[in-house]
C-alpha cells in the first residue's frame, strides 16, 4: 500500500525540525523520517552556545535548541515524526521507500525537503586504521550523549569549529588534549573558540599534519610533521607525541545520495564541500517539489541550516497553498536573514559557492 | 598571532583595552572579540545598552565606556566566552577580573586557584572573590579573581587544582 503525504521531511536534525515546523504552522500535513532513534540530529550533543542572532537562538546552547525545536514539532497535530525510519530509495514515479521497524513503506509525497545533512570526512596516513582513530563525531556523540569518557590523551586534527569546541569539550569531560593540528597555515574557525582552547594550555598548531600513526594493536602515538607552503611534509620536523586518541575534524561533506538518486541536477562545488543540488531561491531542487535545506545543500553553520529548513519548509506550503501570503512573507524573511548571517568576511567561502549555484542554474535553464 | 596559535597579539588588545582614565572609574567589560563573525548576543544582554554592533550582526562589538557599569552579565552570555570584566579600583593593588568558567569543579568563593594567561600558562595563585551562576540554560559561570594590579590585563583563565 501507498501512502499519500503531504510535505515529506528527510532528516530530524535542525534543518529537517525548522522545515517540519515552518510547513505545519502554514497548515500542511508533514511526515518526518529520522534514521536515529532520536530527532535533534547533531544539536543532540551540542553543549556549546550558538553564535548568529536571537532568531537563531544565539547565546543558548545546542542542547536546548534541539529540545525546543523538538518540542514545537511535537505539540503540533499536523506533524508525525518516524524515528528509526530510514529513506531508502527515491523513485521516478515520485515514491518514496523507507526502512521502519524491518518493514518498507511506501510513500507517495507531494512536497519533499531532504534535511540529510553531511558526514565527516577522513584523511589518509600510514596506520589510519588503527583503533582510537575517530571522527571527531563520533568522540562527541560518546561524551555528550554516551556519557563515556572516551579518552586519555587526545591529538585533535583540524582546528575548524568542530575540531576546537570538540577539544573543549574533550577537556570538559576531563581528558588532557595534548594538542590540535591544522594543515592550513590558519585557524579556520572561530578565533574566539581557538581563544579559550589556547588559555585552557591546549598548543594550536597551525601549518602541521599527521605523518603517521603507530601502535600495537591499538594507538599509542602519532608522529607529527610541520607542513611548507605548498603543504609539503618538511624533513627533520617529526615529533612524535604519545596519546591514545586521534580526533579527525577534518571537514565535512553534504549527505546528497537521495538527491542523485531523485535524479536532482548535481553539481561539485568546492566551496560548499562536495557534490550538492542545484537550487533556486526557494532551495528547491532541478526536480518539482523536491527541496534541499541544511548541510546536504553545502556545508555551513547550523544557524544557516535552521534557517534554510524555515525558508523550504514555507516555500513548500505556499506552493501547496497553505496560507500563501503569511507563508511567502516567511520565506522572504528567511532569505534576508540568511543574506546577513552569511554578509561578513567568514561567508566569503559560501557565497562564492552559492554564486557557482545560480551560476550553474542560469545554464542549465538557457 | 591569533589566526596562528590563538594567542591575541598585543595590538589586537591595543584595540579593546579602556583608557586608564575609564578603568580608575570602576569595573567596565573588555570584549576580547577580534573576528568578525555573525554574532549578536552581547548587544542583547546589556541593561545598559553600552555595547552596540554597526552596521550589522556582523561588525565588532564597541562598549561605550560612558554607558558600561560593568555589571558582568554579558559575561556570561558571550557565546565566545570573550568577554571581561576588570576593576582596577577594587584595592590599592589589587584588581578584580571577573571571567567566564565552565569547568567542573566550580571553585567556592575564597578559595585559592591558579590563574592563566591568554595561552594557558600559571601565573600565580590567586584568591576567588566571588562565583556568580549564568543560570540553568546558560550554564556558563562568572568567576571573580583577586589579582595584583599589574596581572589584572594578563589573568583570563583559572585551573581549579584539586
Amino acid at each position: 500500500m501507498i501512502r499519500d503525504v503531504e510535505v515529506l521531511v528527510i532528516g530530524g536534525g535542525p534543518a529537517g525540525l525548522c522545515a517540519a515546523e515552518a510547513a505545519a504552522s502554514a497548515g500542511a500535513h508533514v511526515l518526518l523520517c529520522e534514521r536515529d532513534g532520536v530527532p535533534g540530529g547533531q544539536l543532540v550533543k551540542q553543549t556549546h552556545k550558538f553564535f548568529g542572532s536571537e532568531r537563531q537562538y544565539a547565546g543558548e546552547r545546542g542542547i536546548f535548541i534541539g529540545k525546543k525545536l523538538i518540542d514545537a514539532v511535537t505539540r503540533r497535530e499536523n506533524v508525525e515524526i518516524l524515528t528509526d525510519a530510514t529513506v531508502l530509495g527515491m523513485y521516478e514515479d515520485g515514491v518514496v521507500t523507507v526502512l521502519k521497524d524491518d518493514k518498507h513503506l511506501k510513500l507517495r509525497p507531494k512536497k519533499t525537503i531532504i534535511a540529510t545533512g553531511a558526514a565527516e570526512k577522513f584523511l589518509t596516513f600510514p596506520n589510519n586504521d588503527l583503533p582510537g582513530i575517530y571522527g571527531a563525531g563520533a568522540v562527541q556523540t560518546l561524551m555528550n550523549v554516551a556519557g563515556v569518557k572516551p579518552a586519555e590523551r587526545v591529538v585533535m586534527v583540524g582546528a575548524g569549529n568542530i575540531g576546537l569546541i570538540v577539544s573543549y569539550q574533550l577537556l570538559q569531560a576531563g581528558v588532557r588534549v595534548v594538542s590540535v593540528v591544522e594543515a592550513a597555515p590558519r585557524i579556520g574557525g572561530f578565533l574566539v573558540h581557538a581563544a579559550k582552547l589556547r588559555r585552557a594550555g591546549v598548543p594550536i598548531r597551525t601549518g602541521w599534519t599527521v605523518k603517521e600513526a603507530y601502535g600495537n594493536g591499538k594507538l599509542e602515538g602519532v608522529v607529527l610533521c610541520e607542513l611548507d607552503e605548498k603543504w609539503q611534509q618538511v624533513p627533520g620536523t617529526e615529533l612524535d607525541v604519545p596519546c591514545d586518541t586521534l580526533c579527525l575534524a577534518v571537514g565535512l561533506t553534504p549527505l546528497s545520495e537521495l538527491c542523485w538518486q531523485a535524479g536532482c541536477h548535481m553539481e561539485f562545488i568546492r566551496e560548499l564541500s562536495g557534490h550538492v543540488p542545484v537550487t533556486d531561491e526557494n532551495l528547491m531542487t532541478s526536480v518539482e517539489g523536491l527541496y534541499a535545506a541544511g548541510d546536504v545543500s553545502g556545508i555551513e553553520e547550523a544557524s544557516s541550516a535552521m534557517v534554510e529548513g524555515r525558508l523550504a519548509g514555507y516555500a513548500a506550503a505556499a506552493s501547496l497553498g497553505y496560507d500563501a501570503e503569511r507563508s511567502r512573507a516567511e520565506a522572504d524573511a528567511a532569505r534576508a536573514e540568511l543574506r546577513e548571517l552569511r554578509s561578513g568576511p567568514l561567508g566569503g567561502k559560501i557565497r562564492a559557492g552559492l554564486e557557482k549555484v545560480a551560476e550553474k542554474r542560469r545554464n542549465a535553464v538557457c | 598571532m591569533l589566526i596562528r596559535d590563538g594567542i591575541p597579539t598585543a595590538e589586537d588588545l591595543a584595540s579593546v583595552l579602556p583608557s586608564p582614565e575609564r578603568l580608575a572609574k570602576g569595573p567596565i567589560a573588555i570584549a576580547e572579540c577580534f573576528q568578525s563573525i555573525a554574532c549578536n548576543p552581547c548587544t542583547k544582554a546589556c541593561p545598559q545598552h553600552a555595547i552596540t554592533m554597526e552596521p550589522d550582526i556582523n561588525a565588532l562589538p564597541k562598549i561605550d565606556p560612558d554607558k558600561c557599569v560593568g555589571c558582568r552579565l554579558c559575561v556570561a552570555k558571550c557565546p565566545g566566552l570573550a568577554i571581561f570584566v576588570v576593576d582596577m579600583t577594587h584595592g590599592e593593588n589589587t584588581a578584580l577580573v571577573t571571567l567566564p568558567y565552565e569547568f567542573l569543579p566550580v571553585p567556592e568563593k575564597g578559595q585559592a586557584v591558579a590563574g592563566l594567561s591568554r595561552s594557558g600558562e600559571k601565573l600565580g595563585e590567586f584568591r576567588v572573590f566571588g562565583v556568580a551562576s549564568g543560570g540553568k540554560a546558560n550554564l556558563t559561570w562568572m568567576v571573580t579573581l583577586e589579582v595584583p594590579k599589574e596581572l589584572a590585563m594578563e589573568v583570563r583563565n583559572i585551573r581549579v587544582e584539586v
